[in-house]
């Protein structure tokens, strides 16, 4: 196989950072109430849930597979925290909730890191298959919690640190402590092996098939944090609430520059993902714009970030050698 | 060569600069028509570099490029097709999934009414190239089951599609049989009889002497000079690439072996190695002599844990143990350093530091981070010891030049200080220098006390390194040599499936 070739100066591989400023550039010229404060914190705020997903999304990805289970996965871990909140109390429906999801991410790191099948098409399936799931628990039925304001569950969505929502906070300690992970221990630097090159990795002696279970179990650990913030924000759920959080975990992660191939990425550019993400779809609502524009802006801008990245690592625009 | 005649190609101070590196710093170089002009340097030097501008897939800081008089400039290998110049590349670039023929004609396949690809003309055409080529292969072969020599033939045939004043070959012979080689040889001079200029990089010297009209030296990226092969010798060449004369002599101390650390009782995999045993001293180098393909790969395999033998014991220090992965196989003590650098070796997108320490980086843990300054330090030692060229230990391993990668995955297991150590072809694509660097390491390695097993395909590599020699036959040990007693003509002959005296 041949292999694009990473490198090149460092500062050709800072494209989306400068894209991401001349967004912000942009939108703050447009409207002002965009750079208020008020505005950043609500946009930091709605963003920790997509963010929180994607940071487990990138180390799936870095380590050369793909998880668009996340999405369904949300919503099993959603309602079923939001529907035992009442029937078992908080302090029981959150690691009883949390294991479920761990057992879903099981099962993708099993068929994908034990018995070798392609990531695509088994996170694909899982996506149905958890949906069905979540409507054979629910009956169809949607759930909420009865006591709103009594639960402390309500903490984790709505509550405030030090005058800052607890979301950002949770985001923000779950990106450092990612960071951490991936770029100064063993385990992360297997992850990127085994993404970069699995043969060599297991000519290193690496156990491949283990590493990349656990990338799957982080996934799905992401995904129940992101589902007790969600629940404890709206303290209810529809059987369908995370359908399409797949796709713009997906984008957040490919803006941030993490390859597709696998072996290359980072967990703060993929916060640096995120933002811009939100910023744009949040710049464009102040604007009136529909959610329909916010799409195609959002994929224009990607598919852009994306050329400029390749672009500046190969030294020029348009090139037939890669 | 006349100097009335116009050259075929003239660069003139081609200068080339990447991120912390001035790979080439004002080249001349030129090639006659008929000529067979080898070009030389140490691994880094630059040589793939100035290639690449040639064919149009870099392009020059500075300088010129001058085809049959006119100046050029060519900014895809395509456009450089068209004036006539095709480089084979020291690294395949081959799409696995395809056919040989598809391969061969990629990117300009016959095509009939509405685009059709025109299959029997490809096929056709591809099979008398690959007749000419004397493959015995047909062109309807997908290149991923094609053996490593195979694909390179694809790679040569490729070039021989179009009607070429100037072809390149960059260490064309670095994964070759000796029949094979013949081959290429042939078509070498067919080619230089037709008055097509022939560019020839190799670090094999004999081949060097025998094909070339000239020789151009490059070092760390500057022009050295031009020498006309008759008038010359090795010497004077290995000079003025590396600055000194070779020691090429084996140092005479005796060895002083120890106790067995690895022995191999009737070891069986069906089909691909029978019945094989042997044993390997402390103290002691045991060559693993034979053609590509007589098994001696899947031995090493099947004791790094990559491979399960069907039947046989393998003891490790005077015990039986199950080596079940290459995990296990590294818990006890066994480094493998494998044939395929980029394959098995490397991850390309990887740094040079991080590559080297990836098996032991468990083992470099403190509390819960890898220890960046342990990391560092074994990067360092081992990058002073194999003379590793590169700009920082940040560069990813995929840019550095063939040799410089080969002597990373060299280092990274050398670090991992083993009981046995394994090296599989080990100079694939490594200058006269280093190789004979590598061959003093691997004896003073022995002297430490490890036990070394080397896999070569070359003879004078095996003579030079080993202690005792395992001559390999399809799959089967043929005979074992002391150093002291083989002769080239006896080794010849058991690889080749000649039994003359009976194994003591
Ligand atoms: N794309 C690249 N980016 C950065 N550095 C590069 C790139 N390509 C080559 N280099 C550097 O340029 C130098 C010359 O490399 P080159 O591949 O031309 O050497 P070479 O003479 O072919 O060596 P070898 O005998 O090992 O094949 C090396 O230091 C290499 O690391
Ligand atoms: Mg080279």
């Amino acid at each position: 196989m041949t292999r694009l070739k990473a490198g090149g100066p460092a500062i050709a591989k800072q494209g989306i950072l400068v894209a991401f400023i001349v967004f912000m550039i942009v939108f703050s010229l447009m409207s002002d109430r965009f750079l208020s404060a008020d505005n950043m914190m609500s946009v930091f705020r709605q963003s920790a849930i997509i963010g929180v997903m994607a940071l487990g999304v990138t180390i799936v990805v870095i380590g050369g597979n793909l998880d668009l289970s996340v999405g369904s996965m949300l919503s099993f871990a959603t309602v079923l925290v939001v529907d035992l909140h009442d029937k078992i109390g908080p302090e029981l429906a959150i690691p009883v909730m949390v294991l479920a999801t761990l057992c879903l991410g099981a099962v993708n790191g099993f068929l994908i890191g034990v018995l070798r099948l392609n990531s695509l098409i088994v996170t694909l399936g899982m996506l149905s298959v958890i949906q069905g799931l979540v409507l054979i628990y629910s009956g169809g039925q949607n759930v909420d919690i009865a006591d709103q304001r009594g639960t402390w569950f309500a903490i984790f969505g709505r509550g405030a640190v030090f005058g800052i929502a607890t979301p950002i906070i949770i985001f923000g300690a779950l990106a450092l402590l990612f960071h951490v992970i991936m770029s100064m221990t063993a385990f992360g630097r297997r992850v990127y092996a085994v993404g970069g090159n699995p043969t060599a990795s297991v000519f290193s002696g690496i156990p491949r098939s283990q590493v990349v279970f656990t990338t799957y179990l982080i996934s799905a650990l992401c995904v129940a944090i992101a589902a007790i913030i969600l629940g404890s924000r709206v303290m209810g759920s529809q059987n369908t609430v995370g359908q399409g959080y797949e796709l713009q975990v997906l984008a957040a992660v490919i803006l941030g520059g993490t390859s597709l191939l696998g072996g290359a990425g980072s967990i703060l550019k993929t916060v640096l993902g995120v933002l811009m993400l939100a910023f744009i779809q949040n710049g464009l609502i102040l604007m009136g714009q529909p959610y329909y524009t916010q799409w195609l802006v959002t994929w224009v801008v990607i598919i852009v970030a994306v050329w400029l990245d390749v672009a500046a690592k190969r030294g020029r625009l348009f090139s037939p050698i890669a | 060569m006349s100097s009335t005649q116009e050259a075929a190609l003239r660069l003139q101070g081609i200068v080339k600069t990447f991120p912390g590196v001035r790979a080439l710093d004002g080249v001349d170089f030129e090639v006659m028509p008929g000529e067979v002009h080898a070009l030389l340097g140490e691994n880094g030097a630059g040589k793939s570099t100035l290639m690449k501008v040639l064919a149009g897939m870099y392009q020059p800081d500075e300088g010129q490029i001058i085809i049959a008089g006119q100046p050029v400039r060519m900014t895809t290998p395509i456009e450089a097709k068209a004036q006539g110049v095709v480089l084979i590349h020291q690294e395949l670039s081959l799409v696995p999934e395809m056919s040989a023929a598809e391969n061969i004609y990629l990117g300009e396949l016959p095509v009939k009414s509405f685009g059709r690809v025109d299959w029997k003309t490809l096929e056709e055409r591809s099979n008398a190239i690959l007749k000419r080529l004397k493959c015995s292969f047909r062109a309807e072969m997908t290149v991923a089951r094609l053996s490593i020599a195979n694909q390179q033939m694809v790679e040569i045939a490729r070039a021989l599609t179009v009607e070429a004043r100037v072809v390149i070959f960059d260490e064309p012979t670095a994964s070759l049989t000796d029949a094979e080689k013949v081959v290429l040889f042939d078509i070498i001079n067919d080619l230089k009889a037709r008055g097509v200029g022939i560019i020839y990089i190799s670090h094999r010297m004999d081949e060097i002497f025998t094909l070339s009209d000239r020789i151009t030296v490059l070092r760390d990226g500057a022009y050295r000079g031009t020498l006309i092969t008759a008038d010359t010798t090795e010497d004077d060449v290995t000079r003025l690439m590396i600055g000194r004369s070779l020691d090429l002599s084996r140092d005479e101390e005796p060895p002083s072996f120890g106790k067995t650390m690895l022995e191999v009782r009737n070891l069986t995999c069906p089909g691909l190695f029978e019945d094989v045993s042997f044993t390997v001293r402390t103290g002691e180098v045991v060559g693993f002599y034979g053609l590509v393909g007589a098994g001696r790969t899947e031995i090493a395999e099947t004791l790094f844990g990559l491979r399960k033998a069907a039947s046989g014991e393998i003891l490790v220090d005077g015990e039986a143990v199950d080596i079940v992965s290459p995990r296990a196989a590294i818990a006890m003590g066994i480094s493998l350093v494998p044939e395929n650098r980029k394959e098995q070796g490397l991850v390309l997108q990887m740094n040079c530091r991080d590559n080297m320490t990836l098996p032991q980086i468990q083992d470099l843990t403190a509390g819960p981070f890898v220890s960046h300054g342990a990391e560092l330090a074994i990067f360092d030692q081992y990058r002073d010891r194999l003379a590793i060229k590169t700009p920082s230990w940040r560069q990813s391993a995929g840019v550095l030049s063939g040799g410089n990668q080969q002597k990373i995955v060299i280092g990274k297991w050398l670090s991992m200080q083993p009981r046995v150590l394994i090296v599989d072809e080990p100079t694939r694509g490594i200058d006269v220098g280093s190789k004979s660097e590598i061959h003093q390491l691997l004896r003073e390695l022995a002297a430490q006390g490890y036990a070394v097993i080397v896999i070569s395909s070359e003879m004078p590599e095996v003579l030079r390194v080993s202690d005792r020699i395992v001559a390999m036959y399809h799959g089967r040990i043929m005979r074992e040599f002391e150093i002291a007693d083989v002769t080239e003509d006896t080794l010849v002959q058991a690889i080749s499936g000649i039994k003359s005296e009976k194994t003591p």
